[in-house]
């Protein structure tokens, strides 16, 4: 229940300028591998060229869903937009693995009607209610993003990580907060459960300002979804991968797309 | 140089008999005098590792000792994430305060942490090394690693550049 109502909550946040959807989304925590009783993370998200650098647009986080170590579903707090970002606390009171997402799926549909070009944003169910009939040039695209990253205090845990079955997701190999510069780590993507095949993977690594080259990695998932990248260096990286699927018959065309956040240490 | 040396001899003598014989272990560290107005005393993990066959990485075994701001109930531990290598290997999984191996952080100068053979009699013979990571307040980090053998008295040294000087380690009999 409680599903359906964040799943039409995040429809609204589908409300993104599409000049966005060019520049890279991203939620950044400002630490990832904690320790002690309890621990407070802070977010960034925003959607900019260059990762982790808020100068864009701030992220519409109405699909925020952190996921506890426990399974559970806890609350954001001292939520903020800011110009370029958007940001949030997590109070860490669970030993373990956290994963935060903003996640945002529906259709859009774009169509003619007496000449005039409208759009539609809503669920696929209630698409075929709020078409006129008298439309034109209908296009209708299903859509997924998941805006994620994930965070530990204490010993890694994977419970928070199961899948959904929706989108594009990324299943550990290796643990997502268990990453150190020049070790290999594998993910699988699975995309609405199934292994992504052959889906091209970009790393990038926070900091561009600080240097000239872009330094971006670009992998291929292999047949099972899986990917290995060996991190050169430390930092932050945004891990993003999507997926376009042209409509078949009475299939929808389907965009996904995910961008994860993770961080190397030294 | 000479814990390479040592490593590499403990190797040619090929497999040792298990389990090892009754011996302590015996690590001193020092921590360095460092200048400057803001000094805090680092926190500090010793933990053995087992030493890595052919392709495969060393794997951290057991934690003897970490020094931490044992007192500091609320907010002691909120450090140890910062000895980055240990919490990776040993420490997050780990419920701290132990018994015999958490205690205080410590001054500057030589400190010995003995190890009775009781605690180490389940540890096969073969070829090891002890690790000493420190994280400082508004200092650095830095990892010693002293390959050593367990099955016979040996000794090996090693020594930091950084956060900590020397660090020796002594099977004994």
């Amino acid at each position: 229940m409680k599903k359906s109502i964040a799943i039409i909550a995040a429809l609204a946040a589908l409300a993104l300028p599409m000049s966005a959807q060019a520049h890279r989304a991203w939620l950044a925590p400002t630490s990832t591998s904690l320790s002690g009783t309890d621990a407070w993370v802070g977010f960034d998200a925003g959607m900019s060229n260059g990762v982790f650098i808020p100068d864009h647009a701030a992220m519409n986080l109405a699909g925020l869903v952190i996921t506890a170590p426990d399974g559970s579903t806890v609350a954001p707090e001292n939520m903020g937009r800011a110009r370029y970002r958007s940001t949030f606390d997590l109070h860490l009171t669970q030993q373990g693995t956290y994963r935060v997402a903003n996640v945002m799926g529906g259709v859009i549909v774009s169509y003619k009607q007496g000449g005039e070009q409208k759009r539609w944003r809503g669920s696929e169910a209630e698409m075929a209610a709020n078409i006129p009939a008298d439309a034109t040039d209908v296009v209708a695209t299903r859509n997924n993003s998941r805006i994620e990253t994930f965070v530990t205090l204490g010993a890694t845990s994977t419970t928070a990580l199961a899948p959904t079955g929706q989108g594009i997701e990324l299943v550990p190999v290796t643990h997502p907060n268990d990453l150190v510069a020049g070790e290999a780590a594998t993910f699988k993507l699975v995309r609405d459960g199934q292994p992504a095949a052959d889906l091209e993977v970009t790393i990038a690594r926070g900091g561009t300002r600080y240097r000239d080259n872009p330094e971006e990695i670009t992998v291929r998932t292999g047949a099972d979804g899986a990917f290995t990248v060996t991190w050169p260096q430390p930092g932050m990286y945004w891990v993003n991968a999507s997926v376009r699927i042209p409509a078949q018959g009475q299939q929808l065309a389907y965009n996904a797309q995910y961008n994860g956040v993770v961080e190397v240490l030294p | 140089m000479r814990p390479l040396t040592l490593a590499a001899s403990a190797a040619a003598l090929g497999t040792f008999a298990a389990p090892a014989m009754a011996a302590d272990l015996n690590v001193t560290v020092t921590v360095p005098q460092q200048t400057g107005a803001a000094y805090h005393r680092p926190y500090v993990a010793l933990w053995i590792e087992r030493a890595g066959a052919g392709q495969a990485a060393a794997t951290p075994v057991r934690t003897l000792a970490v020094w931490y701001e044992v007192s500091n109930v609320a907010e002691g531990k909120d450090w140890l994430k910062d000895m980055r290598t240990w919490w990776r290997g040993l420490g997050r999984g780990m419920t701290l305060p132990a018994d015999g191996v958490s205690s205080a952080t410590k001054a500057p100068g030589r400190h010995t942490v003995s190890i009775p053979a009781a605690r180490l009699r389940d540890l096969p013979a073969g070829n090891y090394s002890v690790v000493v990571e420190a994280a400082r307040e508004l200092g650095g980090r830095e990892v010693v690693r002293v390959p050593f053998v367990w099955g016979r008295a040996n000794t090996a040294q090693g020594t930091g550049r950084t956060e900590l000087g020397a660090v020796s380690v002594a099977v004994t009999r």
